[in-house]
């Protein structure tokens, strides 16, 4: 791989990126439309965020990539290792030595502070997607802060369930301003989103990127009378006990036995490090 | 007991070995070279040169038989070389109109200066399968005659001296380039026609089809196919003069569609137009008909709500690329995902059965 620059693109193209994510940082919430390349992993597989991880990642960075929450599921495997190759930096598990992580599907349980870097992987990053399939119009409901349609949604959804039944990629607004996609982390995560790193979404095929500075202002959408609920299953870990971290619900026998686990595997090992223990850990029950 | 799994970078090392083996297939058969695949397989590698928008079928070659002859992940694998590829310039615009064309036809005359020349076509083989093939036999050399040196003009120049098909003039705008800006809508004709040049074949193929069947019908003719290499020039700034750089084969297909016209402007007959690199017939007249079907709103037509009217629609859809990442991540894990479902299905169902409301 050392015909490659590193982190694979070319100075020039990480440039362009690099402009793209200082427009996000300067309008947050807002989709930057930026020239997204074909990269050697297919569309929907973390093109976008593979893309600004290269743009912001300097020599000296340690990176973290999950994927659901986990180190080791097979697409955060294979992301983290084309940095290896490609950049040859440093890579790590543990959230609080990493200066980058890139993500899919979770923010990590540990508070995450000043210095790092949390590169989302979106799929859709228009909130307004699926209530309208234009680019062209949904561009101008933007601009114009017509959002009336979404708030519409999530009112049919309570008149029909009782409930907003969005419990992924639950729509935010940001900085007063702009209805943003989170991607889809679980509705559990949308209230860490108000942190003290630096938030950047690369969509590749769509061949968007937006960012949420510091401590922006993330309002998860609701009504008065339906106060947004950052839910998630009612359990401790099995594993370490945590009663605050979202969890994975892992189907254990062919009798109807589950257990549940926490998604962030890091934090749950760093429980178990200290001694935390589950109802279901009994090989390592103290 | 359960723990939380792990091995995801065993697994993967593990089904690459797998995958090379699977690719080589019998090794008491010989391995296929890239110049058989080169040489033999000459439309899939013009399709994967095509789609992959890099004209180089040694790569191309290369890419098929790396992808076990899935066409699409060899479009895929030349589209991820080509964008590490430095751009030096941009090329003079070819003419087609010098063309050393092997094949050339056309359905609107029935004779016309340069002749007909069916060329190397399938189109009245009889298709039945040829067991010949199987057993190694030689092929007869085809007939072969001087290379008439008559100019061998565009068709649409002999309806264009009468003014019965509209002119199209180049405004002198530069072409964008689809793979170094996103695309922004609405797209002008130039940024229409090079995505749909790198479209997926079998998506231009049946957005071109629903128009002949009667979405947003515009009857087309082939006013001309023609087959055959153009030289490619560039221009040196250093030298002040342009310079030959290659070779390319390519297929164009102009077709003349229905007339505009009023009671105060004459009628005239219409342009869609194909250009894709390689023999590449199929996707050259697709590309014609859509382009043709894209053009309502310039040139007067109504809306019908086809899809093949719905530029958006189109041009975001027709990159089997894009198509085929987004389509086949579904298989990555959505577990976090799916959780948060079964929750809220979960609290949803006790709602409605009355236990345990919140």
């Amino acid at each position: 791989m050392s015909d490659y620059n590193f982190a694979y693109l070319d100075e020039q193209t990480k440039r362009m990126i690099r402009r793209a994510i200082l427009k996000g940082l300067a309008i947050p919430g807002y989709q930057v439309p930026f020239a997204s390349r074909e990269m050697p992993m297919p569309y929907g597989w973390g093109t976008g965020g593979v893309q600004v991880s290269a743009a912001v990642l300097c020599p000296e960075d340690t990176l973290k990539v999950i994927d659901q929450g986990a180190d080791d599921t097979t697409n955060a495997v294979s992301i983290r290792r084309f940095f290896e190759r490609t950049a040859q930096i440093a890579v790590t598990t543990a959230t609080a030595d990493a200066t980058v992580i890139q993500t899919r599907h979770r923010i990590p349980e540990e508070p995450l502070r000043d210095g790092q870097i949390l590169v989302y992987q979106v799929p859709i990053p228009e909130p307004l997607r699926f209530l309208e399939p234009r680019e062209s119009e949904t561009r101008k409901m933007h601009a114009l802060e017509e959002y009336g349609l979404m708030h519409v949604k999530l009112y049919e959804d309570i008149s029909r369930h009782g409930h907003i039944a969005t419990a992924y990629a639950y729509p935010v607004k940001v900085a007063d301003r702009y209805v943003m996609d989170p991607s889809p982390i679980p509705k559990f995560d949308n209230p860490k989103m108000e942190m003290a790193a630096i938030q950047l979404f690369g969509a590749g095929r769509e061949q968007r990127i937006y960012a949420l500075p510091p401590f922006t202002r993330v309002v998860s959408l609701d009504f008065e009378d339906h106060p947004f609920v950052a839910s998630k299953a009612d359990h401790p870990c099995g594993l370490c006990g945590a009663q605050d971290s979202y969890l994975d619900e892992v189907i254990v026998d062919d009798a109807g036995g589950r257990m549940f686990v926490c998604s962030d595997t890091d934090y749950c090992a760093g429980r178990q490090v200290d001694g935390h223990r589950g109802s279901d850990n009994k090989e390592y029950a103290a | 007991m359960y723990v939380a799994v792990k091995g995801g970078e065993r697994a993967i090392d593990n089904a690459h070995a797998w995958l090379a083996e699977e690719r080589r297939g019998d090794l008491a058969v010989p391995e296929l070279t890239t110049a058989q695949i080169r040489e033999q397989m000459t439309l899939a590698v013009n399709r994967v040169m095509a789609e992959g928008s890099l004209y180089d079928p040694d790569l191309a070659a290369l890419a098929i038989k790396q992808a076990r002859g899935d066409l699409i992940e060899a479009i895929f694998l030349i589209r991820a070389y080509r964008t590490t590829l430095p751009r030096f310039g941009s090329s003079l615009p070819v003419d087609t109109g010098a063309m050393a064309c092997d094949r050339r036809i056309s359905a609107t005359f029935k004779d016309l200066p340069g002749g007909q020349v069916l060329g190397p076509t399938f189109d009245y083989t009889h298709r039945l399968l040829d067991f010949m093939l199987a057993a190694d036999g030689d092929v007869p050399a085809a007939p072969e005659m001087p290379v008439d040196p008559a100019p061998v003009p565009h068709v649409m120049s002999f309806l264009n001296s009468e003014g019965l098909i509209a002119q199209e003039t180049c405004d002198g705008t530069p072409a964008p380039d689809l793979t170094r800006a996103p695309l922004e809508l609405p797209a002008a004709r130039a940024l229409r026609l090079q995505a749909l040049t790198r479209g997926d074949e079998g998506f231009v193929l049946g957005m071109a089809y629903s128009t002949q069947r009667g979405y947003a019908r515009n009857h087309a003719f082939v006013g001309e196919l023609r087959i055959g290499t153009v030289p490619v020039e560039m221009e040196i700034p250093e030298l002040g003069i342009s310079i030959e750089i290659g070779e390319i084969t390519l297929t164009e297909c102009e077709t003349v569609n229905q007339f505009t016209g009023s009671k105060t402007e004459p009628a005239q007959f219409t342009r869609g137009y194909g250009l894709v690199f390689g023999q590449t017939e199929r996707k050259a007249i697709s590309m014609a008909l859509v382009d043709r079907a894209l053009r309502w709103e310039e040139l007067g037509e109504d809306d019908q709500g086809a899809p093949a009217q719905d530029a958006e629609f189109v041009l975001y859809h027709c990159d089997n690329i894009q198509a085929t990442g987004f389509l086949e991540h579904i298989k990555l894990p959505h577990y976090v995902d799916f959780q948060s479902e079964l929750e809220l299905v979960r609290k949803l169902r006790r709602d409605a059965t009355g236990q345990g409301a919140e």
